[in-house]
């Protein structure tokens, strides 16, 4: 890999990492509120769409969802070459693959929330 | 005549069971799982709000609303805590030294404000979500 190309991987693996870091355990906090029966006033349907239906709250939504996918697809590759398998190729072009389609669809889906 | 060459015999699918040090790694390595897990739990969330049904919104939260939910939201979130979000910032100031003038800034101080940070950030989600 050149090394222009792997700085860019890596500064979006560092981005993704600390905002999966500082955000998500706050994130996942909040879904077990839910599933304890409590569910916030910001996770109520007109706050929660409200937030996704504002340009802030969707570059918000956007960064924070597409910059962790993007970390969670190249810790996951370094994953696989730890567990033994040794087929890089294949393995980077699949979880690419797939950070990539998270990453369309939460463009998708925040455009559709309007 | 040449010698046999030393090939030390390296499982690569067990070699980290050697050493806690590379279990720990292994464990902080893993947890992408569960950070490509929920950013595509995000994705569903937003799905469902683009389908613009408050009624779809409220069935998702009824199918949330068990021990099994419970009971995965709080292991993950444990596990998260302390081999994702605090490894993180232990490795931070190895990742990214800060020196300010001839000063090397210590590493313990850099821990320290991410873990400051994150209070800061935790709390202020909280806040917006309107748990307090």
């Amino acid at each position: 890999m050149a090394i222009a190309k792997k700085s860019v991987v890596w500064g979006v693996f560092a981005a993704g990492g600390t905002v999966a870091a500082f955000l998500f355990p706050a994130l996942i906090a909040l879904f077990g509120l839910v599933a304890s029966g409590t569910v916030p006033e910001g996770l109520e349907y007109a706050n929660l769409h409200g937030f996704a239906s504002t340009w802030i709250g969707k570059i918000i939504l956007f960064f924070v969802i597409s910059l962790a996918l993007w970390h969670a697809a190249h810790r996951l590759r370094v994953v696989f070459h730890d567990f033994g398998v040794r087929k890089d190729k294949i393995v980077a072009k699949a979880v690419y693959l797939v950070a990539a389609i998270g990453t369309l669809l939460t463009a998708y889906y925040l455009f559709a929330i309007g | 005549m040449s010698r046999n060459p030393y090939v030390r015999p390296v499982s690569p699918t067990t070699w980290y069971m050697r050493n806690g040090r590379y279990i720990k790694y292994m464990l902080r390595e893993v947890t992408c799982l569960l950070v490509g897990f929920y950013s595509f739990f995000l994705i569903c969330v937003l799905a469902i709000l683009a389908g613009g049904s408050e009624e779809r919104w409220l069935a998702f939260l009824a199918s949330q609303q068990n021990a099994f939910w419970l009971a995965f939201h709080v292991i993950a979130l444990l596990f998260y805590l302390v081999y994702m979000t605090f490894d993180w910032f232990q490795l931070a100031p190895k990742a990214m030294p800060l020196q300010v003038g001839e000063q090397k800034v210590p590493p313990a101080f850099i821990v320290a404000a991410h873990y400051v940070a994150w209070a800061v950030v935790t709390a202020l989600v909280f806040l917006l979500a309107g748990v307090f």
